[in-house]
């Protein structure tokens, strides 16, 4: 019984996604591929402890939840849904093919409203419950679950195609597609710790679509920028909090305890995509940690090429984040009055009030002119902002060394 | 799929432009549904009167109430429309940024309401 259970696991892990993916290649409907494939499985867990495991699980599986599709578009009287679903083979015989990356394109369609093309690809490709990415997202799950149908129901009616985009467009749809990958994962990058199970679990899942899309579309530079920086990000995981919990910067961090494996498959991506000539904003990112990697490894400063690639990213996309970070290193180079003058630039901008990172920056390059009350003041506002406690307590720490006036 | 590009845009515009922009811009939707015809895409298509032309009704305590204008109360109004039927949502938004209203208006692309067999 718990053998049966555990195979069942496994098949529903490495052929979940490809189950929904190609009904939903024929029906438009995610929603309902859903639901059938969900029936599928209970019925999985009831018939194979009777009857033995299939030779074809998948096949199997597809059969249940075809016939499912069927009465449920039968029922719901959506006579056009079962054009496409009577079309799947009664007794799949071969293997099921691969439409997942068509799904995502769907999924990251510009029809779709942006914020929630990765809570979607999240839901329709690994299965992940809408409480789960919920909780990730720090939305109550009823204002997602909603969100969720509603992005499913566009793509149902609309007539969103399910497609690989043509050559013109592949660049930019795909960019939204990573751009969903990414922001998974940095929902999950939050909690370095890997205490909470949910966020952990999850840049686990979106290394598995970078890995999944840079392995279907082998071509594509940006693909493998984005897994080359998510694998540079993931392997400092474990350096970035010390035995007793707390926070660890890079600066800080002990290479020993990076897993160069890892580091080593980023740096392998990262020369292969430059291989293909068409750079792009994931590249240069790892292109950033690679150097940043580089510099610890070796102590040999190399500021003035970080600052090169901070200007090149800066090129691509106006980020405020991007100049925050390019003025740290500006500091390296040329001095913190500089990186300070830089950072005056952007101090305008409306996103930064509330990002922590912004108020950490200013205050480490107020400190290091002297400005010390007004570093402290910085602090503040950046402790206030932060919600992890280890960088909380990190910051407070730093906060601690500019003591207030008596 | 047959979508609807319904047309909303800035009526006083027209009013502000010399008789050579005009005339371009006739001739610039002209060439539009001569494209849409050529590829075998267009149900249909019209040009819709002014919004001053417009009258609302509703019914209010069993009585028809009838107003003076159009229902949305904006800057921009809805113009005309084109029914097209197209394989996907993407071609109908390839054909909708030809439209020579999204240049200086807004397209609505909506898909015709899909009956149950």
């Amino acid at each position: 019984m718990n053998d049966t259970r555990f195979i069942a696991d496994a098949v529903a892990r490495r052929s979940y996604g490809k189950l929904v993916a190609f009904l939903v290649s024929r029906t438009r409907d995610v929603a309902a591929a859903e639901d059938a494939l969900s029936e599928a499985f209970a019925s999985a867990l009831t018939d194979w402890p009777r009857n033995g495991c299939p030779s074809n699980p998948e096949g199997w599986l597809l059969t249940v939840a075809r016939r499912k599709t069927i009465d449920a578009a039968r029922k719901r009287r959506r006579h056009e849904d079962l054009a496409g679903v009577l079309q799947i083979p009664e007794a799949a015989e071969e293997e099921i093919p691969d439409k997942r990356l068509a799904l995502m394109f769907a999924c990251a369609h510009p029809a779709i409203e942006a914020g929630i093309h990765a809570p979607l690809i999240l839901q329709a490709v690994l299965g992940l419950d809408a409480k789960v990415i919920a909780s990730a997202f720090l939305a109550s799950p009823a204002a997602m679950s909603k969100r969720l149908v509603r992005a499913k129901e566009k793509i149902r009616q609309a007539g969103i195609p399910f497609a690989i985009p043509e050559r013109e467009e592949l660049p930019a749809r795909l960019n939204a597609v990573l751009d969903a990958i990414y922001a998974a994962f940095a929902e999950g990058w939050s909690d370095p710790g890997g205490t909470d199970a949910v966020r952990r679990d999850l840049t686990e899942e979106s290394l598995f679509l970078a890995r999944l899309v840079a392995e279907l579309l082998p071509g594509e530079a940006e693909a493998l920028g984005l897994l080359a920086l998510m694998l540079h990000a993931e392997a400092r995981r474990r350096a970035r909090r010390r035995a007793d919990g707390e926070y660890v910067p890079l600066a800080e961090q002990d290479p020993s305890v990076w897993d160069s494996e890892m580091i080593s498959e980023a740096e392998a991506l990262l020369a292969r995509a430059a291989s293909l000539g068409a750079i792009g904003r994931y590249q240069l990112e790892g292109a950033l940690q690679s150097a940043h990697v580089h510099r610890c490894r070796t102590g040999r400063a190399n500021w003035a090429q970080v600052v090169q690639l901070y200007d090149a990213l800066l090129a691509l996309a106006d980020s405020p984040v991007v100049a925050i970070n390019r003025a740290l290193a500006l500091a390296e180079v040329e001095g913190a009055a500089a990186g300070l003058r830089a950072m005056e630039d952007i101090a305008a901008d409306p996103r930064l009030a509330e990002y922590q990172p912004h108020w950490a920056a200013r205050a480490e390059l107020l400190a290091k002119t002297g400005a010390h009350e007004e570093a402290r003041h910085a602090y503040e506002i950046a402790i206030g902002l932060e919600r992890d406690p280890a960088v909380r307590r990190f910051l407070q720490k730093r906060q601690a060394t500019f003591p207030a006036p008596a | 799929m047959q979508y609807m590009l319904m047309t909303y845009v800035n009526e006083a515009g027209w009013g502000n432009l010399t008789k050579a922009q005009q005339e371009q811009g006739a001739a610039a939707y002209m060439a539009y549904n001569e494209a849409l015809t050529k590829a075998g895409v267009l149900k249909g298509s019209n040009r819709l009167g002014p919004s001053s032309a417009a009258t609302t009704v509703r019914m209010a305590n069993g009585k028809p109430q009838v107003l003076d204008g159009p229902y949305a109360d904006s800057k921009e109004q809805f113009g005309g429309y084109f029914l097209i039927d197209v394989p996907d949502l993407d071609s109908a938004i390839s054909w909708a940024s030809r439209c020579p209203a999204s240049g200086h208006g807004v397209v609505e692309v909506r898909p015709l309401w899909a009956m149950p067999a």
